[in-house]
């Protein structure tokens, strides 16, 4: 019993130093490729490469004043980023990485929660994922922040909708809701080749639900100045920012576990290393949120309303039904 | 739904146009390290050139000091001694300081010159931390050799 929790907690220690890391060098490698996209060099004093940019930031960000503007809900604000980074490390919970591997003689499983209802715990989570918006946007006492918190919250809870209804298509091509066991579905044929309308309904309520361009109304620079975090600074910005690379990490385990085969790879290529697989898998869909990025302009609100609503939700639902005749026949 | 379909084809179109872009060189020059090689002709700080054989252009004539719209040239001429000449002419130029401060980099000095002496050459970087520091004097503005400015030293003007 105790040393399952101990197993559990250094996976989960071991999987949050990761995440952090890796988040942290998402914002280097956002930085160096977006501008390899535009025809610029992007970060490359610090270190070799730019490599040493990011704990550079961090240290800034670090060492900055802590302050909070006058007559906010002081609570609300100081709790808000950190509801943020949370419930976006919470989602790893039930990703499996891969199978069971052996360390020093343990059989250990590559998945720190394996419970049966893992989609439903994914939709729960990113559910909750608009508490971290809007009460930040709410508390700051600014309009700008008002504001973008509002327009995250009718952008999630729009965009949640497709994205419950596309995960649902997996469900029923699966037959099961945990994950390990959606992975394990896939070995023979991933779900994006029987099913790859669900996939870009996914992908596309991943990019509004992690508050990336071209859905990033909630932080509108040009509208918004910044959107909810308006009126954070420091770390407590930073964990803002930590939370959306983490959130992109998420949203794209999530589509590499329930579309792309999970930790399953061609066999022919370095036998079947499954992590390995995984890391590729999910830094491709990585790239190509960072790709999309530099390339699309933000959606008016009005349109990405009604492109929530009256495309995306009835394509969903199509989908959703044709696959269900082909599943229950 | 057709016009929707357009709208997403060119939204893929885009991104293909893009990831063409990430294959391409950076234009970014890195400043301090890389320099921006000037096209010809450009104007920059002056030079007072030499001929080949090493004596100055320059006769003190102070038709660019003349000539100067912001006059941010001065001129001093002396007669050459005997056996120790520093030019061809009769005389040459003891003092010759330009104010880089006011100098609107127009050229007509470079026109104004009988000997072509004076020429505008490629150094634009001139930033100094006092006023003084933007007066060029004659040991600056000279041709360390001959041909230094990038000018041919056999040219007639």
């Amino acid at each position: 019993m105790l040393a399952d929790v101990a197993v559990v907690l250094i996976k989960g220690i071991i999987l949050i130093a990761l995440l952090m890391l890796s988040a942290a060098y998402m914002t280097l490698l956002e930085r160096v490729v977006m501008a390899r996209l535009q025809l610029r060099l992007g970060p490359n004093r610090v270190g070799p490469f730019g490599l040493l940019q990011p704990i550079a930031d961090g240290i800034k960000l670090l060492t900055k004043e802590r302050f909070q503007p006058r007559e906010i809900e002081t609570f609300t604000y100081w709790i808000a980023p950190s509801i943020s980074v949370f419930l976006a490390l919470a989602v790893f919970v039930v990703i499996p990485f891969g199978g069971t591997v052996e360390i020093f003689g343990h059989q250990v499983s590559l998945v720190i929660a394996d419970i049966n209802v893992g989609i439903v715990f994914l939709l729960a989570l990113s559910s909750l994922a608009v508490y971290g918006v809007v009460l930040a946007g709410w508390s700051s006492n600014n309009r700008y922040s008002l504001l973008g918190g509002l327009r995250g919250t009718a952008q999630m809870i729009s965009y949640e909708i497709p994205m419950g209804l596309s995960l649902l298509t997996v469900a029923l091509s699966a037959g099961t809701l945990n994950l390990s066991e959606i992975v394990a579905a896939q070995e023979s044929h991933w779900f994006v080749l029987t099913n790859p309308i669900g996939f870009i309904i996914y992908l596309v309520t991943a990019f509004a639900e992690t508050n990336r361009s071209p859905f990033d109304l909630p932080e509108a620079e040009q509208e918004l100045t910044g959107g909810y975090h308006t009126e954070y600074g420091g770390m407590k910005f930073a964990l803002f920012f930590l939370a959306e690379y983490v959130n992109i990490l998420a949203v794209s385990s999530i589509a590499v576990t329930l579309f792309l085969g999970g930790w399953h790879g061609p066999e022919c290529f370095f036998g079947n290393i499954p992590v390995l697989w995984f890391l590729l898998k999910v830094a491709v869909l990585v790239l190509f949120f960072i790709w999309v990025r530099a390339t699309l302009a933000r959606f008016r609100y009005d349109q990405l309303m009604s492109f929530g609503w009256k495309v995306l939700l009835p394509l969903a639902t199509v989908n959703l039904i044709v696959t269900a005749y082909f599943i229950l026949r | 739904m057709f016009k929707q379909l357009a709208k997403v084809m060119a939204m893929l179109r885009g991104l293909l146009i893009v990831f063409k872009y990430g294959f391409k060189k950076p234009i970014t020059l890195r400043y301090p390290e890389e320099k921006r090689k000037l096209p010809a002709g450009s104007r920059g700080r002056h030079c007072l050139t030499k001929w080949a054989d090493g004596k100055e252009r320059c006769v003190g004539c102070q038709l660019c000091a003349i000539i100067c719209p912001a006059q941010a040239i001065s001129v001093k001429a002396a007669p050459n001694k005997p056996g120790e000449e520093v030019s061809h002419g009769e005389r040459y130029a003891v003092d010759f300081q330009i104010n880089m401060a006011r100098c609107i980099y127009c050229g007509l000095c470079e026109e104004a010159c009988p000997t072509g002496a004076i020429v505008l050459g490629d150094k634009y970087e001139l930033s100094g931390y006092t006023r003084e520091s933007l007066i060029f004097t004659k040991e600056e503005l000279n041709e360390k050799k001959p041909g230094d400015s990038g000018r041919n030293p056999l040219r007639i003007i």
